[in-house]
């Protein structure tokens, strides 16, 4: 995207005086709407909405060979993809890092949570184990994708169901499905954060321009620790650096919005 | 029409010449110039429309007119058995049919040098999804202000052993009594009921693929219903 010089002094004097084009605060995420069951097909599926970003998840559960470091433990497989259907700048063909660096945000978000019990994943140790294949599609990008697809993962996984096996030939019975979810932990459940800097102020769930004129992101995954947030993971991205004192805001920020957010997370995830 | 067709007993209750039931919407993208979802039964498609813009890389620009491109691929997790994301040999001839099928009713003479992005995208797939895809570009075309000539609808046409139906969910397509399951996906435009997209695999008489026709007409007379109804909403 290209945007006028005028276009970004603006905004910059605007966030100046915690304002913003949209009427938001700095620390204000847009309306956030989540429906499940995009694809029937899927284990488990939804889209979800921050404002006018849209982002598809849905989960496809395989059975592998386990990988030789963790022969008793499921794998999971997180794929992005950032399809031209989402916003003119996106073009067609293999990802390219942006959309590897969002799929990578996402597996370790959910992974060094311990939000998925991988050691439940196991069918036959050393031989045989589930694999959870997540996919998340962008279907219109207004910013923010970052936070917008962890949620929908997140989500996608809490309302899956497990496939049939057949023990016998060692298959999946792709399709025909039984109630039981996907071992989760879901006291480790993370959902992510993404901070941004422009001009002075640091605000979170930026829009396309917004995000175009951050100086820096930082992504940070937080789980709810017995009512304190605990980090799981984190990204620094672009090409300014974060100072001593940035971090400190950032943190208490990270505090902050858990505390606000942490419920009304919880009820899209859970349902409850 | 053979006498048979007329008792034939599907799955799903329909009657032989019924089509699943649909909801189609435009304006599902707001980045797109155009977009739209069409949905029949099980099989959801979504479209977006960019453009005309000017085409990169410069040597494929064409100095009389725009020129149409169509990308239709699969979501990972709209099939039972996932499926890899990124082009493969089925979406992309999907992708060169679909356009063959969209390029008559648009008229880009006066945008040389430009391109007409059209982007399928299936999130859920019960057969017919090229169809379903081509239903929901029509709209997203329509809806971007791209001028057209005419609209287009298409519908795949089955013929289950000796038995032709309309619509084909995929219980119907994988049927494989007698003579098995024919497949013949069928774009017919609005006004001059030309035809635009015309596949078939199986076996199929030339009697049979007379009636073939006829039912594609009735069907998609319908479904041009749908999409002009649902155009005239957008905005209200």
């Amino acid at each position: 995207m290209i945007m006028p010089e005028i276009q970004k002094q603006r905004i910059i004097e605007y966030i100046k005086e915690k304002k913003r084009f949209d009427g938001r605060k700095p620390d204000e995420h847009r309306k956030i709407e989540v429906k499940l069951g995009i694809s029937n097909k899927a284990d488990g599926s939804c889209s979800v909405k921050f404002g006018d970003t849209e982002v598809y998840a849905g989960i496809k559960m395989d059975a592998m060979e386990p990988y030789p470091d963790s022969p008793d433990e499921g794998t999971m497989v997180t794929s992005a993809e950032l399809s031209p259907i989402a916003s003119p700048d996106f073009e067609s063909g293999p990802p390219r890092i942006d959309a590897i660096e969002l799929a990578r945000i996402i597996d370790r978000g959910i992974r060094e949570s311990g939000f998925i019990d991988f050691k439940k994943l196991c069918i036959k140790e050393g031989e045989k184990v589930w694999q959870v294949n997540l996919d998340v599609y962008a279907v219109n990008d207004n910013g923010n994708l970052i936070d917008a697809a962890s949620l929908a993962a997140l989500i996608a996984l809490a309302n899956a169901k497990m496939p049939e096996y057949d023990e016998e030939n060692e298959k999946v019975k792709f399709g025909e499905m039984t109630d039981n979810p996907i071992p989760l932990n879901k006291d480790a459940m993370a959902f992510n954060i993404t901070f941004h800097k422009i001009g002075n102020e640091i605000i979170v769930d930026p829009n396309k321009e917004e995000e175009e004129i951050s100086e820096w992101r930082l992504s940070v995954a937080v789980a709810d620790n017995k009512g304190e947030p605990r980090i799981s993971a984190m990204q620094k991205g672009k090409e300014s650096a974060v100072s001593e004192e940035e971090m400190e805001k950032i943190l208490n920020l990270v505090e902050d919005k858990y505390k606000k957010m942490i419920p009304k997370i919880k009820k899209m995830v859970w349902g409850k | 029409m053979t006498e048979k067709s007329k008792y034939i007993k599907r799955a799903d209750g329909r009657k032989f010449d019924e089509i699943r039931e649909i909801e189609a919407k435009v304006g599902i993208i707001p980045n797109a110039d155009g977009s739209a979802m069409f949905k029949t039964g099980g099989t959801i498609a979504i479209a977006a429309v960019f453009g005309p813009r000017t085409l990169h890389p410069q040597h494929m620009q064409n100095p009389e007119k725009g020129i149409l491109r169509v990308n239709y691929g699969m979501m990972p997790f709209s099939v039972s058995e996932r499926i890899r994301p990124g082009p493969n040999r089925r979406s992309q001839e999907i992708s060169k049919v679909t356009e063959w099928a969209l390029t008559p009713i648009i008229d880009l003479e006066g945008y040389p040098n430009t391109v007409v992005d059209v982007f399928i995208q299936i999130p859920q797939a019960d057969a017919g999804t090229r169809v379903a895809g081509i239903n929901a570009a029509v709209m997203a075309l329509a809806q971007a202000g791209v001028p057209m000539k005419e609209m287009a609808s298409a519908v795949s046409i089955g013929k289950l052993d000796k038995t032709l139906v309309v619509d084909l969910n995929k219980e119907e397509e994988d049927f494989d009594e007698g003579e098995g399951s024919t497949d013949i996906p069928i774009c017919i435009l609005s006004k001059s009921k030309k035809i635009s997209l015309l596949q078939l695999d199986g076996k199929i008489s030339i009697k049979e693929l007379k009636e073939v026709i006829e039912l594609a007409k009735k069907a998609t007379e319908k479904i041009h219903e749908i999409q002009v109804k649902t155009l005239k909403e957008v905005g209200k």
